[in-house]
């Protein structure tokens, strides 16, 4: 008994260890993956740039010098493949030997150039200047706005919209789910007969052994086309989409756990109450709910976690878009979808690899910080 | 008209026959003890009084139940309105989750009374009643489970006290104390036995001799002799009572 404690506790420390080495890996390298250089001329006077400015000169909604503080001058973007622009095929030889040293050249021709080019076609004597770029930072990546992992040159690790996007889905699922779980578990606890409690109760119990993804489908082919219709909306895939079906995902928790919490009221409380003079109601509402908070406070723990960590499901349902949302009525991504639609194309190691651990961190921290308000919340009634 | 009477009551749980044709009554401000031996039905004849029986499925009754010459089994009984009229304590203290205060008040809440300083004076002369004021006047916002069990159950008399009833049920109320809570508790029926009809079960012999006036033994569903517990502890009629009186059996 002892040891397998041990090995629980250990297994969950090294998860957590390993989830935060991964994690906290991506504030120590810059946006732009390894093995690539930015470079300008020698006569720019900018220092350094982060990630949102790269990203910006590249997608020429910056194109002075001087918004980043340098001399009042054109910004000309440079790609490698740009150099056919400026160099005849033959003068880059056939094998393209001689790229590396036309790089140098025309970036030290073009006094408002910057360029991005892989490191290996950094020449010994390079004319340009290779600018110093900022790590990502924290802020960058918890309040960016913007989730383009693969972006070049430089990725971008906005991750507020995939936070507020789960906090939603989660928030609408347990805003939905908690009352009706609850009305249920008391229906089923205190007023269903014995023959209606044991027909339901392993029906409810049956739910949550359905696999995600069918969850998904049902959502997908029945929720999304009814928000659709009823709502007039472009796509049903929405984030009110995902959290009504992550409600129905989490009921069988939080009916069957707060069920039980009501069930094992002893009835002491409930004759004490009836004998009186209070009416049943009076008793569920004053004496036997008050009675099992800890254990209703545990179901909606519960659910909130499945909420936050269910992945399939509102991946299928959510219409996945990484933007902000401004209403529950559009798309949206949550972390764990995230996740799972990503990591398969993130090579391992890489910065997109190391922004999903770091993703994952974050989850870890809201789910945290749900259970620890929770539970304030329970005590703290518990004393009033 | 007498308090408390029943007249030829017989309770079934399913096919087992609880209560045989009890006949008994009860004269106001009287404490009557009700003793016998486990299982003997004299707890499902106290929960005859403020309808706790309803609660259990397939129980039948009949025969008549009258409080104040009324019948509580009648169409027109409202149970809530009975069950403040009735009130009860039961044989393990079973205070609520709240705080000392809440626990005395929530007969009154419930009943809708919600004028505070109302609520605070029938708290405070509940607590009076039930000999508890002096030791919890400092604590009132504490939990009940705070306290000892035998401030426990004093508090539960005082909840039960709290909404004025005229007749009090007891279930074994010292069963699960100690003898001087015990005691504490035995003296306060004394007192309350000015303002209450008191009817109580008790397991122990010397308990029903020492606090009530009436005493009646119950065997196998059937109220072998009732009288007043001087005579039924000195001179019982039935060769029964004698056994179980004086421990032959029981």
């Amino acid at each position: 008994m002892r040891i397998s404690a041990l090995v629980t506790s250990i297994t969950i420390i090294m998860i957590v260890f390993f989830l935060f080495r991964e994690g906290v890996g991506i504030f120590k390298s810059p946006s732009v993956e390894k093995g690539y250089v930015i470079a300008v001329n020698k006569s720019n006077a900018v220092e350094t740039l982060n990630s949102t400015q790269l990203k910006n000169i590249y997608d020429q909604e910056i194109t002075n010098w001087k918004t980043l503080g340098g001399k009042s001058q054109e910004i000309t973007v440079f790609r490698v493949e740009d150099i056919t622009n400026y160099y005849s095929e033959e003068e880059l030889g056939a094998n393209m030997e001689y790229l590396p040293a036309k790089i140098s050249e025309v970036l030290a021709k073009t006094p408002g150039m910057i360029a991005f080019f892989p490191s290996t076609y950094l020449v010994k004597n390079f004319k340009g200047k290779v600018l110093p770029l900022k790590n990502i930072s924290v802020a960058n990546f918890l309040g960016g706005t913007e989730w383009f992992p693969t972006a070049q040159p430089s990725a971008q690790f906005g991750a507020w919209p995939l936070i507020l996007g789960t906090l939603y889905v989660s928030l609408i699922a347990i805003l939905l789910a908690l009352p009706l779980g609850l009305a249920t578990a008391v229906y089923l606890a205190e007023i269903a007969d014995k023959r209606t409690r044991n027909f339901l109760k392993p029906v409810i119990e049956l739910l949550a052994g359905i696999p995600s993804v069918v969850y998904g489908f049902f959502g997908l082919v029945v929720i999304v086309p009814i928000l659709k219709n009823t709502f007039h909306l472009d796509s049903g895939q929405s984030g009110l989409a995902g959290g009504i079906l992550l409600a129905i995902m989490a009921l069988p928790t939080i009916i069957t756990v707060s069920e039980d919490a009501l069930h094992n009221t002893p009835n002491a409380m409930r004759e004490a109450s009836l004998a009186m003079g209070a009416s049943k109601w009076q008793t569920i509402c004053r004496i036997v709910v008050p009675y099992s908070s800890s254990g209703i406070t545990a179901a909606a723990i519960l659910g909130i976690g499945r909420a936050m960590g269910e992945t399939m499901a509102v991946l299928m349902v959510t219409g996945n878009a990484a933007v902000v949302p401004h209403s529950i009525f559009e798309p949206l991504r949550t972390i764990p979808a995230t996740i799972a639609a990503e990591l398969g194309e993130a090579p391992q190691g890489g910065l997109h690899y190391q922004a999903l651990f770091t993703l994952g961190c974050i989850l870890f921290i809201m789910t945290v910080s749900a259970n620890l308000m929770a539970g304030y919340i329970s005590k703290k009634k518990r004393l009033a | 008209m007498h308090k408390i009477e029943t007249k030829e009551i017989n309770l079934h749980y399913g096919n087992f026959h609880a209560l045989k044709g009890i006949n008994l009554v009860a004269k106001e401000n009287t404490v009557t003890a009700l003793i016998g031996p486990s299982g003997c039905g004299k707890s499902t004849y106290l929960r005859l009084f403020n309808r706790m029986n309803d609660l259990i499925d397939n129980v039948e009754i009949s025969g008549q139940v009258l409080v104040d010459g009324e019948d509580i089994y009648g169409r027109k009984v409202q149970v809530d309105d009975l069950r403040k009229k009735v009130g009860m304590v039961f044989q393990k203290p079973n205070p609520f989750p709240k705080s000392i205060y809440e626990n005395v008040a929530y007969g009154l809440r419930v009943n809708g009374i919600n004028d505070k300083k109302f609520i605070e004076e029938r708290v405070v002369s509940s607590l009076e009643q039930a000999a508890l004021w002096e030791e919890v006047k400092d604590k009132l916002n504490k939990s009940a489970f705070e306290l000892s069990g035998g401030q426990q159950q004093r508090l539960c008399i005082a909840r039960a006290l709290a909404v004025q009833p005229s007749v009090l049920l007891m279930d074994e109320p010292a069963s699960a104390l100690d003898p001087l809570s015990t005691s504490k508790i035995e003296e306060l029926i004394h007192t309350l036995k000015k303002d209450y009809t008191i009817i109580i079960v008790t397991h122990n012999m010397q308990q029903a001799g020492r606090v009530s006036d009436y005493t009646a033994f119950f065997y196998m569903g059937t109220l072998v002799e009732f009288n007043e517990t001087k005579i039924i502890f000195t001179n019982p009629k039935n060769i029964q009572t004698q056994n179980y009186i004086t421990g032959r059996f029981g």
